[in-house]
Order: C-alpha cells, then sequence, then structure tokens
C-alpha cells in the first residue's frame, strides 16, 4: 500500500477504506496510527463475543476488536492474512481487525451522504454516512461510537 | 521557559531547603553546635524567602522573614538554640512547608497558627536581644506586646517586589516623626561589587530599602569610573554615600545589604565616627554628584534610571548570561573574598559544596524515566525472543551467535537494573515527613516523644515511596496515640518519661523491610481478644496464639466497631494499613510484648513496575500469580478432595478444610469445573485472612515479570490485576487473587463485569 501526499483543499478529509467480508468501510485516517498483521490475542475473562482479547504493541496492551462481530455481522476467524488497524479513540489505543485494507480517499465533506434509513439500529448506529465512490459503496464508521464514553473513561 | 516553569522548579527546590531545615534543625535539636549547621538551617530560609519575594508569595516571605529573624539570633550566638526554642522552630519550619504548599496548590494556611508562631519567633529574637533604648527608656510597650497577644505584630507584610522588607523590631512604638531630630544619624557607604550585579541583585532597589528606613541623603560616587576607553562594560564604578537618620539601629541598615553582603563593600558608621573618618582620609567624594533619590520611589524606576544604571543593568545581565556555571561564580567568589570574616568565608565554602553536589544529580521528569523503563522491557522481552528463536532454528548453535547473544542477555540485564536503579530513591524525605507527624500528635497528646530513625539512605522506587507515606502516617499516629503511654504513666512504670518511636529501614533479600517500633505499652491482648469476641470476629471459646491475637487488630470488623483508643494497643484503621501495604505488594507483621512495646514490620518490594509471579496454566491460558499471595503449592491427592453442597469443594490441608477455586471456571475459561486431581493447588492468603486453594492445571515457573496496565487502553477486568509480556511476545494476564478470592464467596465477578464490559 503506498501513500501519496496530495495537496489537501479546505473542508477535504482522508480517509482509510478496508474490507470485511464483501462489504467496505472506512474511518478517518487522523485516527489510525499504524496497521499491522494478526498475532494470536490473549483472551480476556468475561469479555463480550467480539472482544478478541490483548497483544502486546511494543510493551503496551492492545485490545483486539473483531470489527464484523461488534457490527453485528459474521464474526471473523483470523488468519496470518486479516489485518489490525491500531486506532486511538479517545485517549485510549485499539486494535481493529479487518479483512484488508483497501484504499486512502480523499474526500470532501459534501460527498458525505446520510445513512440511508432502511438501515438497523446497529448499523445507525455506528455509520457516520455513506460515500459513494466509483460505483462502490462505502460506509464511514464513527469510531466513538464503538466504544461508549461511560465505558471509556471509567478506567 | 515561561514563569511556571521557573516557579516550579522554585517551588522544587523550596523542598528541599525545607528538608534542609528540617534535618538541620533535628541536627541542631541532637545537640549539634556546629556553626555550619546554624548556617545551613539559615541559608534555607534565606533562600525559600529570596525566591518567595521574587514570585511575590507574601505570606511566604512575610513569616519566612520573621523565622530569619529568630534564626539569625541563633546565628550571631545571641539567641542559645535550647529544647524550647528549637520546638519553636521545628514547628516553625513545619508552618513555612505548609505556606510554601499553600503558595503552590492554592490551599491555604491556619492563620492563627502561623501568627502564633510569629509571636512566639519574635519573642525570642526580642528577648534576647535587648537594644539599649528598648530596655532603658521604654520596657512597658515591650511587656505589652508581649502580655497582649491580640495585638497583631507591626511586621510581615512585604513592602515590594524584591522580597525585602525592614526588620521586625516593635521598637516603632517610640520615638516617632517627631523627635527625628534626635534620632542618631549614620553614614552608609555602599560599594557594590562586579559579583552583585552577576547575580541580578539591583543597587537600586537596595537603595530603595534603605531609604524606608528614615529621612535619607544620598550620593553617587562616580570617582572610580575610568576613561571610556578603560571601561570594563561588566564592571562595577559606582558608590553611594549615604547619610541616613534612623531609629532602627545599625543592624536594620545591615539587614537590608544583607543579600549583598559579600558582593559589596559596606560600612555603616553612627556619623560622629563617620565625618572622623572623612576629615582624616579622602574616601569621602570632594564634590559629591547628586543622586535623584526620586527613581528610587518609582516602581518602573529600571525605566528612566539615569544612564549609569542603565549601564549596570545591562552589566548585571550580561554578567549572568555569561556566567552560565553557578561553580564558576561560587569559586570566583571564593578567591576574590579572602579579606571576608571566617563565617562568611566558611559559608562560602559550603555553598560552594553544595554546587559541587547539585552537579552531581539533575531533575528528570518522571514521565521520561517511564518512558525508558517501559523501552528497557521491551528490550529484555526482544532479547528473550531473539534467543528463543535462535534456540528453535539454530540447533547445531554458531558458537558466536550464541556468545552475541549471552553478551546482549548481560548487557539488557544490567541496563534494565541501572533504569530501576534511575527511579529508586532513599526513603529519607517520608522518614522526614514522619518526624512532623510525631511532633504534632506528641503535641497534641501531651506526651514526650522521641523519634529515632536508621537506614534514611535505604533507596527504593519512587511509586513505592509515594505510597508508603499514608499507611506509615496512619501506624505513627497510633504508636504515639496509643502505643506509647502518658508520661505519668511511664513513670510509674519506671520507664523513661520520654517515649520513643524507631523507624528503621533495610534492605533484605531484594525487598525492602520498614521497621516501626516503639516502647510503649504493647498490645493489650485480653482486651483485644475480648473485643474480637464481642465483635463476632473471633468464637468465644477459641484459643488463640499471642500472636494470633495480636494479628486480629488488622481485621477489617475491629476498627469498623467503637473508637478503641482506649486499649493500649493499637487497632484504628490497621485493616486499611494492611490493605495498603497489601496494595503494594508488601506484609505486614507485628510482634509485641506487654509492657515494652510493639513492632510493626513491613516488607515490600523495591519497586511496583516489577512482580514476582508464578507463571501458571489455566484452560490453555498462561496468568501469573503474584508470588506474595501464595502460601504454598501442593498437589491434591483425591481423598484429600470433599464435596460441599452442590457447587462446592473442599481441600483437607493438614486436618483443616479450605474452599477450592476452580480458577478456570471463575474466569470463564471453562465451562465446567476441572478435576482437582489433575492439576495443582494454590494455597493463598487473601486480604481478608482466610485462605484459600486456587486450582490452576499446571504450574510453568517462577518469573519477575514487567506490570503493564490494562486500563490504560481497554478497561478494568474483574478478577485481573494488569498484564504483563512474557517472554515470547505474548500477554499474559496477572491474577487478582483477592477478587477471585471475592468471587468465590458467592460474589459474582460476571456481575460486576456486566457493568463494565466494553459497548
Amino acid at each position: 500500500m503506498s501513500y501519496t501526499v496530495k495537496n489537501l483543499n479546505e473542508g477535504d478529509r482522508e480517509l482509510i477504506a478496508f474490507r470485511i467480508g464483501d462489504q467496505e468501510f472506512c474511518v478517518n485516517i487522523m485516527s489510525v496510527r499504524e496497521i499491522r498483521g494478526w498475532t494470536p490475542a490473549t483472551a480476556m475473562p468475561h469479555s463480550p463475543g467480539y472482544m478478541l482479547g490483548v497483544i502486546n504493541l511494543r510493551g503496551a496492551v492492545l485490545p483486539i476488536i473483531d470489527l464484523a462481530a461488534r457490527l453485528g455481522m459474521k464474526p471473523a476467524d483470523p488468519t496470518a492474512r486479516h489485518v489490525i488497524i491500531v486506532a486511538q479513540v479517545r485517549r485510549k489505543v485499539v486494535g481493529l481487525l479487518v479483512d484488508a485494507v483497501s484504499d486512502i480517499l480523499t474526500v470532501t465533506e459534501e460527498t458525505i451522504q446520510p445513512t440511508p434509513e432502511i438501515t438497523s439500529e446497529l448499523e445507525r448506529q455506528f455509520a457516520r454516512g455513506v460515500l459513494a465512490i466509483e460505483k462502490r459503496l462505502i460506509c464511514l464508521i464513527e469510531l466513538e461510537s464503538l466504544f461508549p464514553e461511560t465505558e471509556s473513561e471509567a478506567a | 521557559m515561561d514563569m511556571n516553569e521557573i516557579k516550579e522548579i522554585f517551588f522544587q527546590e523550596c523542598e528541599e531547603q525545607l528538608a534542609e531545615l528540617e534535618s538541620g534543625l533535628l541536627k541542631l535539636n541532637d545537640g549539634d553546635r556546629d556553626p555550619e549547621t546554624v548556617n545551613a538551617v539559615f541559608r534555607a530560609v534565606h533562600s525559600i524567602k529570596g525566591g518567595a519575594g521574587a514570585f511575590g508569595l507574601d505570606d511566604l516571605v512575610a513569616f519566612a522573614h520573621v523565622f530569619e529573624t529568630t534564626l539569625d539570633c541563633v546565628r550571631s550566638n545571641k539567641l542559645e538554640p535550647n529544647q524550647d526554642v528549637l520546638k519553636v522552630m521545628l514547628k516553625s519550619a513545619d508552618v513555612l512547608a505548609d505556606l510554601t504548599n499553600a503558595a503552590r496548590d492554592g490551599g491555604s494556611v491556619d492563620e492563627s497558627r502561623s501568627r502564633g508562631l510569629v509571636k512566639e519567633l519574635e519573642a525570642l529574637a526580642n528577648g534576647e536581644l535587648p537594644s539599649p533604648s528598648a530596655s532603658a527608656e521604654a520596657p512597658a510597650p515591650k511587656a505589652a506586646a508581649k502580655v497582649a497577644p491580640a495585638a497583631p505584630a507591626p511586621t510581615s507584610k512585604p513592602t515590594d517586589d524584591s522580597g525585602f522588607q525592614p526588620v521586625p523590631f516593635s521598637f516603632d512604638d517610640f520615638g516617632g516623626e517627631d523627635d527625628a531630630g534626635g534620632m542618631p544619624t549614620y553614614e552608609v557607604i555602599f560599594k557594590p561589587r562586579y559579583e552583585l550585579y552577576s547575580k541580578g541583585n539591583d543597587a537600586t532597589l537596595l537603595l530603595r530599602d534603605l531609604s524606608r528606613l528614615g529621612e535619607m541623603t544620598i550620593y553617587c560616587n562616580t570617582d572610580d569610573l575610568p576613561g571610556l576607553e578603560e571601561l570594563d562594560p561588566e564592571g562595577a564604578y559606582f558608590f553611594w554615600n549615604v547619610t541616613i537618620k534612623t531609629d532602627k539601629g545599625e543592624d536594620a541598615i545591615r539587614t537590608v545589604f544583607e543579600f549583598a553582603e559579600w558582593d559589596c563593600e559596606l560600612t555603616v558608621k553612627p556619623v560622629e565616627e563617620a565625618r572622623a573618618d572623612a576629615t582624616s582620609n579622602d574616601e569621602l567624594p570632594m564634590v559629591p554628584v547628586p543622586f535623584d533619590l526620586s527613581i528610587l520611589d518609582e516602581t518602573g524606576a529600571m525605566e528612566e534610571v539615569s544612564a549609569s544604571d542603565a549601564r549596570e543593568t545591562a552589566a548585571a545581565v550580561a554578567a549572568a548570561e555569561t556566567a552560565s556555571n553557578v561553580t564558576q561564580i561560587v569559586a570566583a567568589r571564593v578567591e576574590k573574598k579572602e579579606s571576608a570574616a571566617a563565617a562568611a568565608a566558611a559559608a562560602s565554602a559550603a555553598a560552594q559544596n553544595n554546587a559541587a553536589g547539585a552537579g552531581q544529580t539533575i531533575r528528570v521528569d518522571l514521565d521520561r524515566v517511564d518512558r525508558l523503563i517501559n523501552l528497557v522491557g521491551e528490550l529484555v522481552i526482544n532479547q528473550a525472543m531473539l534467543s528463543q528463536s535462535v534456540i528453535e532454528n539454530d540447533t547445531t548453535g554458531t558458537s558466536s551467535i550464541n556468545m552475541g547473544l549471552e553478551e546482549l542477555q548481560q548487557l539488557t540485564r544490567e541496563i534494565q537494573d541501572s533504569v530501576m536503579a534511575i527511579r529508586a530513591q532513599p526513603v529519607k524525605p517520608v522518614f522526614q515527613r514522619m518526624s512532623r507527624i510525631v511532633r504534632e500528635i506528641a503535641d497534641m497528646t501531651g506526651k514526650s516523644i522521641r523519634l529515632i530513625t536508621e537506614g534514611e539512605n535505604t533507596e527504593v522506587d519512587k511509586t513505592v515511596i509515594d505510597k508508603l507515606a499514608e499507611p506509615l502516617t496512619h501506624m505513627i499516629r497510633n504508636a504515639v496515640d496509643h502505643g506509647i503511654e502518658t508520661p505519668e504513666k511511664r513513670a510509674a512504670a519506671g520507664k523513661n518519661t520520654e517515649g520513643t518511636v524507631r523507624l528503621t529501614a533495610k534492605h533484605r533479600s531484594g525487598r525492602i523491610l520498614i521497621e516501626l517500633a516503639d516502647d510503649g505499652a504493647g498490645i493489650n491482648r485480653e482486651k483485644v481478644r475480648q473485643k474480637a469476641i464481642d465483635n463476632d470476629l473471633i468464637p468465644a471459646d477459641s484459643n488463640l496464639s499471642d500472636e494470633e491475637i495480636d494479628n486480629l487488630i488488622f481485621l477489617p470488623g475491629f476498627s469498623t466497631a467503637d473508637k478503641i483508643s482506649d486499649i493500649s494497643g493499637r487497632g484504628v484503621g490497621m485493616d486499611v494499613v494492611k490493605r495498603s501495604i497489601q496494595a503494594l505488594g508488601g506484609r505486614i507483621n507485628i510482634t509485641s510484648k506487654p509492657g515494652h512495646g510493639s513492632v510493626f514490620t513491613m516488607s515490600l518490594p523495591l519497586t511496583l513496575a516489577v512482580l514476582d509471579g508464578m507463571v501458571v496454566t489455566v484452560a490453555g491460558q498462561t496468568l501469573v500469580v503474584p508470588l506474595t499471595a501464595i502460601v504454598e503449592t501442593l498437589q491434591p491427592e483425591a481423598a484429600a478432595i470433599h464435596s460441599f453442597g452442590a457447587n462446592h469443594r473442599l481441600i483437607s490441608i493438614r486436618n483443616s478444610f479450605c474452599p477450592l477455586v476452580d480458577v478456570g471456571r471463575i474466569l470463564n475459561f471453562r465451562a465446567t469445573q476441572a478435576n482437582p486431581v489433575e492439576g495443582v493447588a494454590l494455597l493463598v492468603e487473601s486480604e481478608g485472612g482466610g485462605q484459600r486453594a486456587l486450582m490452576v492445571d499446571a504450574i510453568q515457573g517462577q518469573r519477575q515479570v514487567v506490570i503493564k496496565s490494562l486500563e490504560a487502553n481497554y478497561t478494568h477486568v474483574p478478577g485481573i490485576a494488569a498484564a504483563t509480556i512474557l517472554g515470547d511476545g505474548r500477554v499474559a494476564l496477572i491474577l487478582d487473587v483477592d477478587a477471585v478470592v471475592g468471587a468465590s464467596r458467592g460474589q459474582s465477578l460476571k456481575a460486576e463485569m456486566s457493568l463494565a464490559a466494553v459497548g
């Protein structure tokens, strides 16, 4: 994956797009710290099903979320080909397990369309909007909504 | 560097000065009469006052000033530093510390306390410093000031932003404006040296302070000013001849120049003498240049100073810039100081020592050290991973690789030790804080207590030191309040009326051992036992050993009941103490001898970043159990396992039954209980003192692990204390033994978890 510095105009946003199954999603690039391969995680007791466990990120304990399961889709069966997007959500750093990273998008705010009304409560909760790019449908995910404030600030 | 940073540095220095002050006073209290000790104490207060003045901390300056004045009496042998004097001074040091903290954190200090001490200090200073006029002409006002405590001392208001103020001799009551004509007149020749400016002092400010003492005529003498071609831009060429009428005395005049006394030539003479001198030599200028006094009254004087002053200021700034090395200045000062008085020279030498000492330490932000420690932890793990993969991939073993690895291993271990040593600090500051607690409680309870500290240079991790203060304070309070008897009782028991509390720190087998011993009455076992029975903590017919009875005071129920301060043993909040010691990964023990006192022994880890753990396997997961919690490990036999009710099982160990706790089940790693016979039981002791047998599948070994926070990126997980990273780079969880044991009592871990769960 290559990244070239583009001249961003005022109001432009850069997003990282990734695949889960046959669907595409994206998150704000400013939240993404790094992208790395899957390594086996240590299971956490009493954790929700989408919580895969924790891994060692250069000395820090990094929780890994199966994003597919979190979004209510079929849980992933992680392999070495899977990718972890390390993202900063509020003051915490978490890893999101996805199938593959597909693109870096530069879009203007106007390109982001409101979430269609057919979506269920679950999707509406996480989706900030959708993007139509080259006949693809890409769902923009609001990372903060994956981790409610109360829990995040509890520690 | 902005103002706040400078202020922060000032407060850090204050802490050091306060420590210096207290240890100096304690030394004096122990009979040390070394003039250098007195000087050190004086210097500490003096520098706090100076710095506080610069930041406009008026309350601090005011108090420090009074304190300093009294200390000066000690320094000049006008006041004997006996026990009573030192008691006031130690209290003053406490208040000074409070004022400093209040100035930093914005809190407030009990004003009545500081005001009372100001009066005591002034009484000490005045009582031993009888000015001839004061005692002979006006004894009445002085006596009145002493007996009428309601009248506030006419002092302690800093008069300007430079931190200087008139000496608080309360002679204002006599000799008003009208008899100014009869006031003694002094001739002051103030000749600054280059060093005065290089330290950032300003002659103008000194003269302005002088002008507050009385009516004054001032001439600037330019005789020493060389021609322009010889002019050293950093030189000091001007001096001032001042004639001042004041009733404050020669000492007050000298006090104005106190800060500068080593950096200028100062002559203060009553005027007749001065005139005589003037006629006999050419010291006085023939044609004095009038010096405009009005600039002294302007706060913004700097802008409109005459050309000469501007030059001096520039010189001072330039000098300050070039003189980046403190030691150099001190050395230079000492060199040029040959003519100075012996005391001054000694003080300079000490300052030089201080400067040299300061050169050997640096102040580092704790975050940076933590980052370094973290990185080194990574290095250690990486090195272990590397070693492991080399072993796996290369069975024959190339000797050069193996040798390199071995060296790397040694180096990383050495780096780790050195880095850990950075965080290590002597326990001294905590111990010193305790001496204050002892003083306060002793005062409150009317007991006479002597605190002896030993091994205060024993080093331990900073976080341990920080967390040690609270339980230690608690225990010291108990020791003084309940442990040590009243002087009358002590006398009746044939003991020294002065009680002794001994606080000791030492290293033992990789841990720090802190001992708190008192020579009080010891624990009254009969009362403690009765109390425990009354509170249903033990059955009435239980047969406990003395040791077991002593340890009852750590039980939670023991202290939450009504006050037991009438019991000669302790008990108030000891469960809290025990818990905080355990939270530190430590243990606490008590031994008591009726009539001879009690000894509390705390054994603590040297650092909180590293933990001794037992690495175990549970349902395919690797867990770490803190070694401090484990009493023993055993391989259960089928015959020793007994079912109890539907879900409970007990294991019999030496004829007593201990509940079995399946760790894998409690943590929800497996749905059904494992067969105990196939696993290993870890006998643990938990918070409440109860024992449990934790069942794990296998023990992998014992290891020191670096503790990593789970909360930083995840959330608190019931049953899990923290995480660590093993040699293979994987994360292992550290078991929270107390929580697991608690859960086995029926409190569900899962219920707690559902509240805290992600999403």
